[in-house]
């Protein structure tokens, strides 16, 4: 490599502080740079650049034809991608918030989900549904929904969760290029994250459906995804002192699931904790322990908890902190997977 | 006394808010106030003879395949069969005013239309049949699949439309919608996104007077559902829906108009449905054979018969040409039909992800352990080692 050439290596690969709202726009804004038929729509994704500024210059480079701001109507954006879709486009749509996204439930699920199937293989839709979901923000009331259950129980739709700038990218760029809808996920609380990340060199691309260890252990594992992932990995570390050494599996993908890694996890640690912000009755969670069971049961230490939000429809702002699972109430949970010696 | 009438006080002149102005002129949106009608008047003139008695032989066939379909859900081998009888003016002029590029999007009850555009007259009963939900590609016939939620099409002929202008392809979507679908929110969003787009769309609302067993007055206060429109910013149309030369040229018109990229029309068909909503409904339960009987006097199928014969461009023998052609259709239709199709139960996996997730591998893998051991005893009688030696 001459000396020239590798100057401009890393300078391109210098990885820089980045939040994880500038690497969903970077993934936004490469995949319509390569594909032209991928097109932006939803609410205020234009101008204004989104509420969370996600689209943020993307109607100023590739214009208003390809990042449209659409009426206010979820439905419409939804079934209007729908036929987008149907002549060969690839849109990616934001649903502003988690709940703003119930009016085009039909849609997704009548039509976005079933298409393929529908058709016989004929009319796949490929259309990537950004959702920017759960709470920790502060938002008042339709604000802050995990609505991750609803979509993991409609057959057709794939369901993705990044947890990490990179993954965010990845993962972004992975939904988009897929001949599938996916529901992206975005745990909003997340956005202004930051990690090293070279929007210049981006890290690989994930295949859609693949859960990661972010973190080797040895005495149990806390299975996690989104926007729970940090306070797993803090309470790991927080584990540390009262001699537990955790494993923690992100997810990153709910539909496909990736039972090979949770079960090779749970195999090897003998116990599991599975923690996420959605209700726990008909959550995710039960889900994910009934897999976990079905698979490791004769690896099992201790019955497979959840650390869930309480099952109350989202708290006002005041009062989301005694909802949301935090490293505490992990913690307690790790304390009671010595069931099998205290019973 | 008024504050107004204060003694010193300055008079308060109301001025429109800085913003307001009118973003369309309402009157070239509002339809006429009768249907638009071509049969039987003056109109007729200037209609194509070769159109009326091209209108008139698929009519025929259309009345005569919604009976044959009919039938057919009596000897069960269609789950259930939505009739259009009544309707086949706006079924066969949806499908004839397209050309082969443009799409249209029907809803569950327009299978008519499908085959008037050319489709299989058996795919396109694989729904009602039960034996797959779509069975054709929808790109190759640029038919989208027969909906069955209500109205949920609408979004989507808008967003295709949408997109083909967006690849500069002077494609058009018709989408048909009954009276009751335009209740829906979805029909309404559509039509919006529609006229905000100048989307290359046409919606033409069947009403047929009810929706199941609910009038249309109990449907909507709006004066015509063609009224609609005009909230929206586009045309409102209102015609016979039982005339098929006045259906036909309200269309003709509205399409040209959309492929001119002057945006969408919203079409009213007027009409009437002569059969219960499918074989399953009683219709004798919410309407009265006076109001039957009242349509089928203005039948389309015999007020276009009367125009051609009384203008001596038919004859019995032309009638019974047409009539002939029709039978010949349902007689292929009913042999198909009577064959059981041959269905692959593993074809349950096979469309639901473009790559199958492991979790439906290993489902299909149980299925197919099912299929042989049911495969191995056809009598039903189980072994010990039937599925388990797999």
């Amino acid at each position: 490599m001459t000396t020239a050439a590798a100057t401009a290596g890393e300078r391109t690969a210098k990885a820089k502080p980045a939040t994880m709202a500038q690497a969903l726009g970077r993934a936004l804004r490469d995949s319509m740079a390569e594909d032209p038929s991928v097109h932006v729509l939803g609410e205020d994704v234009g101008t204004l650049g989104g509420v969370f500024r996600i689209t943020d210059g993307l109607a100023k480079e590739f214009g208003d034809a390809r990042c449209t701001d659409t009426p206010l109507a979820e439905a419409g954006i939804l079934g209007a991608a729908v036929g987008m879709a149907m002549y060969g486009l690839r849109p990616v749509v934001e649903m502003q918030f988690d709940a703003f996204a119930y009016p085009a439930f039909e849609q997704l699920i009548s039509h976005v989900a079933k298409m393929r199937n529908r058709t016989g293989g004929a009319m796949p839709l490929p259309i990537t549904v950004r959702v920017p979901y759960g709470g920790g923000i502060g938002g008042v009331e339709h604000h802050s929904d995990s609505s991750e259950a609803y979509y993991m129980a409609t057959p057709g739709l794939h369901v993705v969760t990044p947890a990490t700038v990179e993954d965010a990218y990845g993962l972004l760029r992975a939904s988009i290029a897929s001949d599938d809808p996916v529901v992206f996920l975005e745990p909003k609380r997340l956005y202004w994250s930051k990690a090293d990340w070279s929007p210049q060199a981006p890290s690989a691309v994930e295949p859609i459906g693949r859960a990661v260890v972010r973190r080797p252990g040895r005495s149990a594992t806390l299975i996690t995804y989104g926007p729970s992932l940090p306070v797993c990995m803090e309470a790991a570390e927080a584990a540390v002192e009262e001699g537990w050494d955790l494993e923690v599996v992100d997810l990153r993908s709910l539909v496909p699931f990736d039972d090979e890694t949770v079960a090779a996890s749970v195999r090897r640690t003998g116990r599991a904790v599975v923690v996420h912000e959605s209700t726990g009755f008909g959550g995710p969670g039960g889900e994910i322990a009934a897999r976990i069971t079905e698979r490791c049961f004769h690896h099992l230490e201790a019955p497979v908890l959840r650390v869930a939000g309480f099952d109350i429809p989202y708290p006002p702002p005041m009062q989301e902190r005694h909802h949301l699972p935090g490293v505490d109430r992990v913690l307690d949970a790790v304390a009671r997977l010595q069931w099998e010696a205290d019973s | 006394m008024t504050v107004q009438e204060l003694p010193g006080a300055a008079a308060y002149r109301p001025t429109p808010p800085p913003a307001w102005k009118p973003l369309t002129d309402p009157a070239p949106l509002l339809p006429d106030p009768e249907p638009y009608r071509v049969l039987g008047t003056d109109a007729v003139a200037d209609t194509d003879p070769e159109l009326l008695l091209r209108l008139y032989a698929e009519l025929v066939r259309g009345r005569r395949y919604n009976a044959q379909a009919t039938a057919l859900t009596k000897q069960g081998r269609l789950a259930v069969y939505p009739s259009s009888t009544g309707q086949e003016a706006c079924e066969i002029a949806a499908a004839l005013v397209l050309e082969e590029r443009d799409w249209l999007f029907p809803s569950y009850r327009d299978t008519l239309a499908a085959v008037a555009r050319g489709l299989d007259p058996v795919e396109a009963l694989t729904l009602l049949r039960g034996d797959r939900h779509t069975g054709y590609d929808p790109r190759e016939h640029r038919i989208a699949p027969l909906c069955t939620p209500l109205a949920t099409q609408l979004p989507h002929a808008v967003g295709l439309a949408h997109a083909a202008r967006l690849k500069g392809d002077d494609v058009v979507a018709l989408a048909m919608v009954g009276d009751g679908g335009t209740s829906e929110g979805d029909f309404h969003e559509a039509l919006n996104f529609a006229a905000v787009w100048r989307a290359p769309v046409v919606f033409l609302v069947q009403n047929n007077g009810f929706a199941i067993s609910v009038p249309l007055a109990k449907q909507t206060a709006a004066p015509s559902l063609a009224h609609k429109a005009v909230g929206y910013g586009m045309p409102g149309r209102l015609v016979d829906g039982n005339d098929a030369a006045a259906v036909h040229q309200v269309l003709s018109e509205a399409v040209s108009r959309a492929r001119r990229g002057e945006g969408p029309t919203l079409v009213e068909a007027v009409t009437y449905r002569m059969d219960a909503h499918t074989n399953a409904d009683d219709a004798t339960r919410y309407r009265g054979d006076s109001e039957v009987e009242a349509w089928r006097a203005h039948d389309p199928v015999r007020i276009l018969e009367r125009e051609l014969t009384g203008r001596r461009l038919l004859d019995d023998e032309g009638i019974e040409e047409a009539r002939m052609a029709a039978e010949r259709m349902a007689a292929g239709l009913r042999e198909r039909m009577n064959a059981d199709p041959v269905l692959d139960p593993m074809d349950l996996f096979a469309h639901v992800y473009a790559e199958q997730t492991t979790q439906l591998r290993e489902q299909a893998a149980r299925l197919r352990v099912e299929l042989d051991a049911e495969h191995d005893q056809p009598d039903g009688l189980s072994t010990d080692d039937g599925g388990a030696r797999r």
